[in-house]
């Protein structure tokens, strides 16, 4: 782990009470890189992913972007120098188009509208939304909803994308032009950090999984190193990947 | 194509209102009797005063309703200063939209963070505790009112007692500008922050929207517009007590036809001011006269059926027809 | 000010508190149950105190006798205002809160406009009711018998209400449906029919506390205006939704609005009641035992 990692999350305790959700949790992005975060229902991911976008401050532990401490940061100011996420309950702007969508996240590069509309207009060819942007975003289906969502996040040039179940719900050939998106926005330059639970897609797709169990991590490497750790299958991947 | 569509619609957009403007400021050419005048006036002031709280409560979605506080703080403002220190009922406007401004960013402050029916009873509350501290307020006339003083009819004291046409088209204008200025925000960094805001906040403050400050700006803007129009409501009427200025009634009637006409849209609140204040007015003389409530009984019926037959408002019918016509 | 007046008007505001409480509790329930706030709740108390009226003058029957008329009328009445108009208030796709508020609010103007219409805007009391004049004393205190009445009616109806809700099969059904109306609908329960239950029972409630209102204040087309935003800031306080932080917030208000009329003119005693209001909201702003 170099000194020099896009995203660094230190020691991360996060407690409710007398429950502790992240035990001394440490993981690190590089630039360009696509990490895949994941471990059974309940093993720590959304807190650790709330954490990473600003939604709470962990109770310990501090997380570093791009040589600097933004554990206090608010989500806005955390958008601002770079992180881009999107949400597992799909939140877009439904009175608005699915073009004035992404025009918001570009607002937070520019000032100018006309600007702004530009750059919403080379997200949405890139996102393959295009043929959609004057639709009301309430009358896209699911799988546009997600790609909506990465399009609004990437219109505000991060250089770390934190996709939330992003596959989840997905039919397979759904999923494939998923990952497709995924590729080509880390083809860009862009970092990608995806807390997942398909495992089948996850695992081709990242360069480095981190495994959570019980709050803590407990595997990360290369997605086939990880698959055929032993503590990773015993707690995680069950009887399905040793058959 | 997107970019110069749109465009070519803000343009349409421009020229429409242009088209308008040069039309009902044809009006009192035609329209020579002081009853007709006095709708058109508060037509056109409602139309003002709704697109101003459209701009906090359609746009941003923080539903108020205590803009009457506004509104009233606009109409003591001139009337005070003018009345007690010879200030002119300019100055006094100004001042008083200032003012208003100020008031709204520290409700809004003290409220923005409270969830949808608490943030709601909150702004009626403070409004209602503005009404009964004026209620009380002996300097300010307390229950009994002030009336401005008889003078000239000229525009520099903003007093016309005779005729009543420059009224007109100072309501013109201040329909205009505030149609003008919610035209401009619409295409503006505020603007497409303030619907992020109203759709979703969590959402919005992730893609760098920061809702508290946008829900200050609107809040500002819009209890500004509104103070003005208070202002310009004391000068028509030339007297003016809590009741007639700041009653929970005027929140009312500064959402309506927002509401009714299309709620955060550009066109929602002239188009419900343009339906709803001359049925007021029309019902309220050949009906409400005996005090039989019939006119309350038509109102009250349009608001039920347009707020359950056109959720979306008035203006949704246009866009219908336009996308079956394409 | 002596101990006595102090003790006499907090006894007063206590007894007005527990009306409050039964006033609001049916908006508290509405909106726990199906998150729609009746703007024309104020104007159910006012249809409440007519009918508690015309008993009266009609049929000579004394408002507390008349109570469980009333009761039984605004049950009906509210059914059929929620099949008849909040039902499809809610089937809107966009604005959702603000057809509710606007639907209800629209029946409010109406009920006041067919209020004048019907009964005209003059101002009516009941001369002679059974209680009417009679006061009663306790420990050197003297509370008028209508109001003690009106407290005892309160705090009976809410305990029956907490029998309702906790025991019966209508209760668990109110909170199955208040949970998850959609889970609701695949057990076999008709969602439409505990609404219109729901909106029944909420405006029962308020009926009731008509009826005895109706005993000792005037009854006018416009009488509702004045109760319906304590009642709403009454159910804020307590927590939208949870009836019994309505007995509560109804409690609180009472007193305070007691207390602010010892130390300010009387034409300012709601501005303390506004004012806990903020105060607990700004504290608290899902109100005293809101959840979440």
């Amino acid at each position: 782990m170099s000194a020099a990692a896009l995203l660094e999350v230190r020691n991360v305790w996060q407690r409710f009470g007398g429950l502790v959700a992240n035990s001394d949790v440490s993981l690190s992005v590089q630039a360009g890189e696509i990490v895949g975060l994941i471990g059974p229902n309940g093993a720590g991911k959304s807190t650790l992913f709330n954490v990473i976008a600003g939604l709470r401050p962990p109770t310990e532990g501090s997380v570093w972007f791009d040589g600097q401490d933004v554990t206090r940061l608010s989500a806005p100011e955390r958008c601002a120098r770079g992180i881009g996420r999107t949400f597992q309950v799909v939140k877009s702007f439904d009175s608005m188009s699915v073009a004035d969508n992404v025009i918001v996240g570009a607002l937070v590069r520019t000032s100018s509208t006309k600007e702004a509309r530009r750059k919403a207009d080379e997200v949405l060819e890139f996102a393959g939304l295009a043929h959609r942007a004057e639709v009301s975003a309430i009358e896209l289906t699911p799988p546009e909803k997600r790609r909506l969502e990465v399009a609004r996040a990437l219109a505000t040039e991060p250089k770390l994308l934190l996709l939330d179940e992003v596959m989840t719900g997905l039919t397979p050939s759904e999923a494939r032009a998923g990952v497709d998106l995924v590729r080509a926005v880390r083809a860009k330059g862009v970092a990608v950090l995806m807390v997942e639970h398909v495992m089948e897609i996850v695992m081709p797709l990242v360069d480095r999984a981190v495994v959570l169990n019980l709050g803590a991590v407990l595997a990360q490497g290369k997605p086939a190193d990880v698959v055929r750790d032993e503590r990773v299958i015993g707690a995680y991947l069950g009887e399905r990947h040793r058959a | 194509m997107s970019a110069s569509s749109f465009t070519a619609r803000r343009t349409r957009q421009l020229g429409l209102a242009l088209v308008i403007l040069v039309v009902v400021a044809l009006l009192p050419f035609g329209v020579k009797d002081v009853y007709t005048l006095n709708i058109l006036i508060l037509m056109l002031m409602y139309a003002a005063l709704s697109q101003s709280w459209n701009i906090l409560g359609g746009y941003c979605g923080q539903l108020s309703l205590g803009h009457a506080l506004y509104f009233g703080i606009g109409a003591y403002s001139s009337t005070l200063l003018y009345t007690k220190f010879g200030i002119l009922p300019w100055f006094g406007m100004a001042l008083g939209g200032v003012i208003a401004a100020g008031i709204a960013m520290a409700i809004g402050h003290a409220c923005f963070r409270l969830a949808g029916h608490y943030y709601v009873i909150a702004t009626i509350v403070i409004a209602e505790i503005g009404l009964l501290l004026f209620h009380n307020w002996d300097w300010a006339g307390a229950a009994t009112g002030i009336e401005l003083p008889f003078g000239r009819d000229s525009w520099v004291t903003f007093q016309f007692a005779r005729n009543k046409l420059p009224y007109f088209y100072f309501a013109l204008g201040f329909a205009a500008v505030t149609w003008l200025v919610t035209w401009k925000i619409e295409n503006s960094k505020w603007g497409y922050w303030w619907r992020a805001v109203k759709d979703n906040p969590e959402a919005a403050e992730s893609l760098g929207v920061m809702v508290f400050n946008s829900k200050m700006m609107a809040a500002a803007v819009s209890a500004f517009f509104t103070a003005v129009g208070g202002s310009f409501y004391a000068q028509f009427v030339a007297y003016i007590d809590p009741e007639s200025v700041m009653t929970f009634q005027f929140s009312l009637l500064m959402a309506l036809p927002a509401v009714l006409g299309g709620i955060g849209t550009l066109w929602g609140p002239a188009l419900g001011a343009l339906i709803l204040i001359p049925m007021t007015e029309l019902t309220r003389t050949f009906m409400g006269g005996s005090g039989k409530g019939i006119d309350l009984i038509v109102y009250g019926c349009l608001i039920m059926v347009i707020a359950l037959a056109r959720p979306d408002g008035l203006v949704g019918l246009f866009h219908r027809r336009k996308r079956s016509a394409a | 000010m002596t101990a006595a007046i102090v003790i006499q008007s907090l006894a007063s505001g206590l007894l007005m508190g527990l009306l409050y409480g039964l006033i609001a509790v049916g908006l508290a329930l509405i909106f726990g149950l199906m998150d729609v706030t009746n703007f024309a709740h104020g104007e159910f108390l006012m249809f409440a105190m007519y009918v508690t009226f015309f008993c009266f003058s009609f049929f000579a029957i004394d408002p507390l006798l008349a109570s469980p008329i009333v009761a039984a009328a605004l049950f009906v009445f509210g059914a059929v205002v929620y099949l008849g108009i909040v039902r499809f208030a809610m089937r809107a796709r966009t604005n959702v809160g603000m057809v509710q508020i606007f639907a209800t609010f629209g029946l409010a103007i109406v009920m006041r406009g067919l209020a004048q219409l019907l009964f005209t805007p003059d101002y009516r009391s009941i001369p002679h009711t059974w209680l009417g004049g009679k006061t009663v004393s306790m420990f050197g205190i003297y509370l008028p018998a209508p109001q003690l009445a009106g407290g005892a009616v309160s705090i009976l109806a809410f305990a029956v209400l907490y029998v309702l809700i906790k025991k019966t099969d209508f209760g668990k059904a109110l909170e199955a449906t208040r949970e998850d109306a959609g889970a609701v609908a695949l057990v076999g329960i008709d969602k439409n029919k505990v609404f219109a239950l729901g909106w029944g029972l909420g405006s029962a409630l308020v009926g009731l506390a008509g009826a005895i209102m109706a005993s000792f204040f005037y009854i006018y087309p416009d009488v509702g205006a004045s109760f319906a935003l304590i009642a709403y800031v009454t159910v804020a306080l307590g927590g939208f939704g949870s009836v019994f932080g309505a007995f509560a917030g109804g409690i609180v208000v009472g007193l305070v609005e007691a207390m602010t009329a010892m130390v300010l003119p009387p034409s300012l005693k709601s501005v303390g009641i506004y004012a806990v209001y903020l105060l607990v909201v700004f504290f608290r702003p899902r109100g005293l035992f809101g959840s979440i």
